[in-house]
């Protein structure tokens, strides 16, 4: 039976292949890149081991653990150090690999009708799953060797052969357990997005498993397939153990695949999309409801990334001083101020990073209004009683509040981690403050991008070289010895540095008065233009 | 009274002439049907009635209100089904509805659950799965369901089927009898000769021909299918005849209103065996203009 149901597998694989000769290799290039990269950047920035120890120390807390997982503090060598800071992060960028190109090749296909036409040929019922996970298991062969040797090649000295293989089969084994489990909802589920969802929901399922169990009690953590992943300890302790359940389990699973998928119809599912909502709630029958519902997805995933990002950077903040001693880098990019720590001087450049970054969330907020008329959806809108000044404040006060909430998060984030790892650590006060101090530099980010929108509707994007043009100028112009009225050009480069400099209040007027000059405008534009759809 | 005015409406986007000087006027009440080839200013007509666009010269006005200037207060009282229904993909059909009908303010729930019963329409999927004509059936029941005064729709059938087709024609007629006022753009010529009191063919930006079917009618050529005893003969040198088709004894041909009279009396005298006339289409009044166009792009006059 299984054999006449895999008929003509041989030239599916070849099809599956000649489908995705680009896709593949851009994933391969791209995971097999950072990881030899990433080594010899450690290697570069801590070229001797009091260096490592220091930052061994600094990363000795339950925030990181939970972050990245276990890793050989005692014995923190180039190796252990890439093993604990990369082999967790890539392993799930190589089960996000997997998940993706499974259900690509399977539900969407039947979804979109495809594997029917292929289903009318003589070609074996269970022919197209099989010749995809053939497919991906090469893949994650492939993606293991080409990365385990080439770690080896690096020649760095704490990283011997045994280590770098068990290395990259670690990352080979995930892909082919998150292959599994694709596998298995690509039966499971009716549509793609509900299989990919399912798949990437284990996927992050797994990783919080693993963050408990790291913090609290190992054995937790070995029933998460990345519990195990960092259990392999590749380069300090080497166990391959955890590589054999993987693929014992990934077998199973794709044996389950197949299994669910011979005993279903083409085109039915086990799980059925569940019926939505027949009425909408009074929130959403306005424009400021409708916008926030259709962002709502991209808003929890920004707000929980920019508290992630808060508490990572928080969690190093305890042995910062010692971090810094010596780096002539870092220095070089702090502001020199007397009477105040280090950590304290790191602060405003670890704020300026995360205002930055937590003003790209409300500026695409702001953007969907175009995105929305050049999809042709803003017409319904406008047709019914909703003038465009309601249309456009209603998003403008989308925006502003997405903005408000990411960086606070961030701030929050980094208040919370900081008073988990430091022993002397900062008032709530003056870390909400330090950040919130970019909120007007924000602000005018997102009028800018309302100015656009009304003035300029075909040059929106532009707005996104002002954000790579005012992380460059301010991040880095301590760096790059930019005269001080380029920095000046970026709303960013108008607020204090918080909290080694004093407060001054003229820039943050001037900040907001610009802003609400840039949304005037903008307001005056929409009014005037026409709407193109 | 005029519902909506049309009064020498420009519109330019760039070089390009989209609108140059339509005229046209909507009576309380009435269905007013509009057509023309794509690309000839149907769509752009009504984003300028619903000050979506900007007129760059002319004037467009609906219930005596400005159609730039007040178009909040003139939405309230209409619906407005576009051709192409974009929806947002991860709301459900039944949501989308709520929504435009509570932005217009209105709330039927009873109308409502009919609407979704006679469109055969699942309100609980997801827009992202809907087909076409599933998209224009969310624009339709929420559209009817409003009980607005002035309905606009722009190709509103070009995806349901011809079961839908008919239910569509059933409220607009229902919406006519209940006073309301209709402007249909459309491409299916036999909905419109069915559904509308008036008609205005645009083409390149202008109305070439506005009126009711029988005034139309009467500026065009009726069809002949004529059978004779004996052989008529010149009759393609007659005033008036057009498109000769002979088999046979049989003749077919087109005869211009005015002449009618003067050719029954010719082709009369030889012996009238049968006889067939049918009054032109609305398919035969669009494609004289069109084959006119046709035949002007490629430097020909008739």
């Amino acid at each position: 039976m299984f054999r006449s149901a895999s008929d003509n597998i041989g030239s599916l694989i070849t099809f599956t292949l000649r489908k995705d000769r680009v896709r593949i290799p851009l994933w391969l290039i791209g995971i097999i890149f950072f990881t030899i990269l990433i080594p010899l950047a450690l290697d570069d920035m801590f070229p001797t081991q009091d260096e490592r120890d220091v930052m061994a120390e600094t990363l000795a807390n339950p925030a990181v653990t939970a972050m990245v997982g276990p890793g050989d503090i005692e014995n923190y060598t180039i190796g252990a150090m890439t093993t604990h800071n990369m082999l967790l992060f890539t392993a799930v960028v190589v089960g996000l690999m997997s998940i993706l190109l499974v259900i690509r090749h399977t539900r969407t296909e039947e979804e979109d009708g495809l594997s029917e036409l292929l289903l009318a040929l003589p070609v074996g019922r269970l022919a197209n799953l099989n010749a995809t996970l053939f497919v991906l298991t090469v893949t994650n062969i492939v993606l293991a060797l080409v990365s385990g040797f080439s770690l080896y090649a690096l020649g760095l000295e704490s990283m011997d052969l045994e280590g770098s293989l068990l290395y990259g089969v670690a990352l080979g084994s995930t892909g082919l357990f998150f292959t599994g489990v694709a596998a298995v909802f690509a039966q499971v589920s009716e549509s793609s997005r509900g299989a990919t969802g399912l798949s990437i929901a284990v996927l992050l399922l797994a990783y919080f498993i693993r963050a408990i169990g790291d913090v609290s009690n190992e054995t937790i953590s070995l029933f998460s397939p990345l519990g195990l992943v960092t259990q392999t300890k590749a380069y300090s302790a080497n166990e391959w153990w955890p590589v054999l359940f993987l693929v014992g389990f990934s077998a199973l699973l794709f044996l389950l695949a197949n299994y669910l998928n011979a005993i279903r119809d083409w085109g039915a599912a086990f799980l059925h999309a569940r019926a939505g909502r027949t009425h909408a709630t009074r929130f959403l029958q306005s424009p400021i409801g409708l916008f926030f519902r259709t962002q709502r997805t991209a808003f929890i995933s920004w707000a929980i990334s920019m508290l992630v990002l808060g508490i990572s950077y928080g969690s190093v903040m305890g042995d910062l001083e010692s971090f810094f001693q010596g780096n002539e880098l870092l220095e070089q990019m702090l502001i020199a101020e007397e009477g105040y720590s280090l950590t304290e001087q790191f602060i405003p450049a670890l704020m300026l990073v995360m205002g930055i970054l937590a003003t790209v969330p409300p500026i695409m907020a702001m953007n969907k209004l175009i995105g929305e008329e050049k999809k042709n959806r803003i017409e319904s809108i406008l047709a019914a009683p909703v003038s465009r000044g309601k249309l456009l404040a209603s998003n403008l006060i989308i925006a502003a509040f997405n903005g408000f909430v990411m960086i606070s998060l961030s701030g929050i984030g980094l208040w919370l981690a900081a008073e988990a790892v430091m022993e002397d650590s900062f008032s709530f006060g003056t870390i909400y403050g330090a950040s919130l101090v970019f909120y007007p530099a924000m602000l005018v980010m997102i009028g800018a991008a309302l100015f656009l929108i009304g003035v300029a509707p075909r040059f929106t994007g532009l707005i996104w070289v002002y954000v790579v043009f005012s992380f460059i100028t301010n991040y880095l112009g301590g760096l790059l010895d930019l005269p001080e009225w380029i920095e000046k050009l970026s709303p960013f480069g108008h607020i204090p540095a918080l909290p080694v400099e004093k407060m001054e209040w003229t820039p943050i007027v001037l900040l907001i008065s610009v802003a609400a000059i840039l949304i005037i405008l903008g307001f005056i534009g929409y009014r005037k233009r026409d709407i193109e759809g | 009274m005029s519902i909506v005015e049309v009064k020498n409406l420009h519109k330019k986007f760039g070089n390009f002439q989209a609108l140059d000087g339509v005229n046209l006027a909507l009576n309380q009440g009435e269905i007013y049907g509009f057509i023309g080839p794509n690309g000839a200013g149907k769509s752009t007509t009504i984003r300028i009635l619903l000050g979506i666009l900007k007129a760059s010269e002319g004037k467009a006005t609906i219930f005596g209100k400005d159609a730039w200037h007040d178009a909040v207060e003139i939405h309230k009282r209409l619906a407005y089904v576009p051709g192409d229904v974009n929806l947002w993909p991860n709301l459900t059909g039944g949501e989308v509805i709520d929504l435009l009908i509570g932005l217009r303010g209105g709330n039927n729930k009873h109308k409502r659950e009919e609407l979704l019963e006679r469109f055969a329409l699942d309100p609980s999927k997801k827009c992202r799965t809907y087909s076409k004509g599933n998209r224009q059936k969310v624009a339709l029941v929420a559209a009817f369901a409003s009980d607005p005064e002035l309905f606009i729709f722009d190709e509103p059938t070009s995806g349901l089927d011809p079961l839908m087709e008919q239910v569509f024609q059933e409220y607009v007629q229902a919406a006519k009898n209940a006073g309301k006022t209709v402007l249909l753009s459309s491409h299916i010529l036999s909905e419109v000769e069915k559904l509308c009191d008036r008609v205005g063919i645009i083409r390149q930006g202008k109305i070439i021909e506005s009126g009711t079917l029988s005034e139309m009618r009467h500026l065009t050529r009726t069809n002949l299918l004529v059978e004779t005893k004996e052989p008529i003969p010149a009759i393609d040198e007659w005033k008036g005849i057009h498109n000769v088709q002979k088999d046979g004894q049989t003749l077919d041909f087109q005869v211009d209103s005015e002449e009618l009279d003067a050719v029954i009396r010719y082709v009369s005298q030889y012996g009238i065996v049968k006889l067939e006339s049918a009054p032109p289409t609305l398919e035969d009044l669009f494609m004289r203009h069109y084959e006119h166009k046709q035949e002007t792009t490629e430097g020909g006059n008739s």
